[in-house]
């Protein structure tokens, strides 16, 4: 039978997808959040994913047994350092002495296709997750 | 019983085993398609099958020399974890990652079949035992 650990596996790869999509919804609903600082600007956050081991963390025996299968997990959120794009908008309240407001940093063409990426690696998993439970649920008939 | 079932059921057993470790490896890549420097992995199922088959044989890296009466033999029965293998990236991203996600949905897919077919084998086997037990 298909361990129950493709269950974890695959369940970390929808956790990670889902903090990816957040992020990526965070981005796109900051993109004309202006401000009259450079500092205080949204600046674009992207997740970093990272695969766990199980050979880390278990003794080797288990990690053998387990046939090394691991998870991924998000290991940080990294906030872009490129500059923000600098508009010249005297009108603007939040504007700075010089006219100028600062908008993020976000590219919104990037984010949309993150957001497809996103969206296809949680179906992957889903998929994933379907099929092992079609197998296991056909596993536990066998003989009958 | 004068038969011994593992006899029996033949290879089916262990290759329903190695199958299911199989789609766990590959659901693992799955899970890793967007993780930097993730090497996706496969089990090399022919090279793990006869080894499970042939316990001790030259295709059973596992297993430690015993040259003592008193070293503990380390037996790992056909578990397929040795013959993990990395794929050759047909195309690796830029950020050291390997998975190639439509190769491993189709090795996902083929598995799935294949480990039907397995079950279906051995659903055979049992339905044949049972005919015999009960002779009808």
């Amino acid at each position: 039978m298909p361990s129950f650990k493709i269950f974890d596996i695959a369940g970390s790869g929808l956790s990670a997808q889902s903090v990816r999509l957040n992020t990526v919804a965070s981005n796109l609903a900051n993109a004309d959040s202006v401000s009259g600082d450079p500092a205080s600007v949204y600046k674009a956050r992207h997740p970093v994913f990272q695969a766990v081991h199980a050979a880390l963390q278990a003794s080797a025996a288990s990690a053998a047994q387990s046939g090394g299968g691991s998870a991924v997990r998000v290991a940080g959120i990294l906030e872009s350092q490129a500059p923000p794009t600098v508009r010249h908008d005297p009108s603007n309240p939040l504007a700075d002495a010089q006219g100028n407001v600062y908008a993020p940093n976000v590219n919104v063409i990037e984010e949309m296709t993150d957001m497809i990426s996103a969206s296809r690696s949680y179906q992957n998993n889903v998929e994933v997750m379907n099929t092992t439970k079609d197998l296991m649920l056909a596993t536990l008939k066998l003989g009958q | 019983m004068p038969i011994s079932l593992d006899a029996y059921l033949g290879v089916h057993a262990q290759a329903l085993a190695l199958q299911g470790k199989r789609s766990e490896v590959l659901a693992t890549n799955l899970a890793n398609s967007d993780t930097p420097n993730y090497k996706a992995r496969d089990l090399d199922f022919r090279a793990a099958l006869a080894a499970a088959a042939t316990p001790g044989a030259a295709g059973a890296p596992l297993a430690l020399a015993t040259t003592d009466a008193k070293h503990l033999g380390t037996q790992v029965n056909g578990t397929g974890a040795a013959e993990l293998k990395y794929r050759v990236p047909l195309a690796p991203s830029l950020d050291g990652n390997t998975v190639d996600v439509q190769l491993e949905q189709a090795a996902f897919a083929e598995n799935s079949v294949r480990y039907q077919a397995t079950l279906t084998f051995l659903s055979q086997r049992f339905k044949g035992l049972i005919t015999a037990i009960t002779g009808q």
